[in-house]
């Protein structure tokens, strides 16, 4: 059987909703290759997870737990997936194109002997199996094809829709028999807790850029992201300064994020930055260089100094929304 | 300590990619080319290891014969000897992972640090297949790393934070932007670089079948935006955002 593999994401015992638009990928795959939709989550104590992601119409859940999972390391993860791949016959198996996505797909592909596609964006047949993909930062769309009988693919998410709910799915332990690694420990992860959405699930994102000068200006952004209940986001050279924590970062080496609505202030619109956010449905830019590139993708745009205008913006939208 | 790093010439980020008019690939004429930037902060990072543990340095890169360029530059910016393999085709990085695991074979090196991702084809998969092939453990999307007792620790850039592995020696680690700041080649440097060894070979000498596992077939400029609006003031955009494109 030609089924598709979804590597499942949890974080805090919860199912990561990158792992939504993934499944619609894997469903358009599996229309392609004639197959099911199998999910595979790994952890440790990871029941609920697999019970909720069982919800969004795909055919099964495996799940294991095992004390060598509770927290992820390619090493140990990368032999478990690619031993549930051979066991459901996966010809695609895919994952989100997350770090854990990126940090992991690979090495299940060169040990399936497949070859791997990062950040697909669309699937579909043309005399076979196709995949799309950007590259030199979202500046060229490529079709590829995969030569071997199984196919890597890392799903950009930002792509696809979440499917809907409907009929859970069954639910099964699955044996990875996987020990420990000799060679890897994971030692730490240092979450970063906001009380904001998550920048690559907001429906609003606000993203400042080197043009604030400091860190503390940044709070302009952060009011004005509050206020539309968005998350904040920033550009390269505004982490490279030191004004905003890299995992803001939005373009070519940081996230992807599509918001219906997106706010470029002080964003000259890098290359690399537009990478990250040409997807958003409407873009508005402030920017006090009427000439600035970001004024080029953007729906609105308002030239001036975003010192003026983000607060004063932020004062009247408190307002209406 | 026996380094191994290496470097990928690419377009320069800065210029926009043409597309060729048959959609075979993008053009090349009059294009500038760079080491990938991830690449820079590979090699910095190695340097920086042989500052504190001592050792050599050995640079490699997969590509045409030109990439004795970016090679050079490697070695101006501290990189003890090059290894050039030569190929004109267009590698996937399945096949790229073949060619350097043999020269990685071939080297015994005890840490490899490359970069996260090439800047043209944006795939961030040689480094962990690499690793795979080698049976090395992997630790990807760095912005620290410390050596010591035959392990590496390494601070990693991941979604919702950071997270810190540890990984015995050999292992490959892969450079995020946070790592370094990757030091100018001194003109002292650059005219030192072109004594040292440089050694070209091809992917038969070393008995690794390039063959691709993924085929581009066919490149387009992504679906352009529409020109947008010059807003006045704040009200005027507002207005937009509510009646015109209907988000708030």
């Amino acid at each position: 059987m030609a089924n598709v593999l979804v590597v499942a994401e949890h974080l805090d015992g919860k199912l990561r909703k990158v792992t939504l638009p993934t499944i619609t990928f894997a469903s358009q795959a599996a229309a392609l290759t004639g197959g099911e939709v199998h999910v595979l989550v790994l952890g440790n104590g990871v029941d609920a997870v697999a019970g909720e992601v069982a919800k969004y119409g795909v055919s099964k859940v495996h799940y294991a737990n095992s004390p060598v999972f509770e927290n992820y390391l390619a090493e140990t993860y990368a032999p478990a997936v690619v031993k549930a791949a051979q066991a459901i016959g996966a010809t695609v198996v895919a994952a989100p194109s997350s770090t854990t996505g990126k940090d992991l797909l690979p090495r299940v592909a060169a040990r399936l002997d497949a070859g791997m596609v990062s950040d697909a964006i669309a699937v579909f047949d043309d005399g076979g199996i196709k995949f799309r993909r950007p590259l030199w930062a979202g500046n060229v769309l490529t079709t590829v094809e995969v030569v071997t009988p199984v196919k890597v693919v890392s799903v950009r998410t930002t792509d696809f829709e979440a499917p809907a709910e409907g009929d859970a799915a069954s639910v099964e332990a699955f044996d990875a028999g996987v020990a420990a690694s000799e060679t890897a420990e994971f030692v730490s992860f240092d979450q970063v807790k906001s009380e904001r959405p998550e920048l690559t699930d907001a429906a609003v994102v606000v993203a400042g850029g080197r043009g604030l000068k400091s860190g503390e200006n940044f709070q302009m952004i952060m009011d004005l992201a509050d206020t539309l209940g968005g998350a904040v986001g920033a550009s390269r050279a505004a982490v490279d300064s030191g004004y905003a924590p890299n995992d803001w970062q939005i373009g070519q080496t940081g996230k992807v994020v599509a918001p219906d609505l997106y706010f470029a202030v002080a964003i000259s619109g890098a290359i690399q930055h537009l990478a990250g956010m040409k997807g958003s449905k409407t873009i508005v830019a402030i920017n006090k260089d009427a000439d600035a590139p970001i004024f080029q993708v953007a729906d609105f745009g308002l030239v001036g100094d975003a010192f003026e205008i983000v607060p004063a913006l932020t004062e009247k939208l408190k307002s209406i929304v | 300590m026996k380094i191994l790093t290496t470097v990928k010439r690419v377009t320069d980020p800065d210029m926009k990619v043409k597309i060729k008019p048959d959609q075979t690939g993008v053009v090349t004429d009059g294009v500038e080319y760079k080491m990938n930037s991830f690449d820079e902060y590979g090699v910095e990072e190695a340097i920086k290891l042989k500052e504190a543990h001592g050792g050599e340095i050995v640079v490699v890169s997969v590509g045409p014969s030109a990439a004795t360029k970016e090679i050079r530059t490697a070695m101006a910016m501290g990189a003890d000897r090059g290894i050039l393999v030569e190929t004109d085709e267009d590698l996937d990085s399945d096949a790229v992972a073949r060619v350097l695991a043999e020269v990685i074979r071939r080297e015994s090196p005890d840490i490899v640090v490359m970069g996260k991702q090439a800047v043209d084809s944006d795939r961030n998969q040689t480094g962990q297949i690499l690793a795979s092939y080698l049976d090395y453990p992997q630790a990807t999307f760095a912005y620290s790393l410390e050596v010591a007792d035959g392990w590496a620790t390494v601070g990693r850039e991941v979604d919702g934070g950071t997270a810190t592995k540890r990984v015995k020696l050999p292992a490959i680690i892969t450079a995020d932007l946070r790592l370094n700041e990757p030091r100018y080649a001194s003109l002292p440097g650059i005219m030192k670089a072109k004594r040292k060894p440089l050694e070209t070979l091809t992917p038969s000498d070393l008995g690794v079948d390039t063959a691709n596992k993924v085929n581009v077939l066919l490149f387009e400029a992504p679906e352009e935006r529409e020109a947008g609006e010059i807003v006045e003031d704040i009200d005027t955009l507002i207005d937009r955002l509510k009646n015109k494109a209907k988000v708030l």
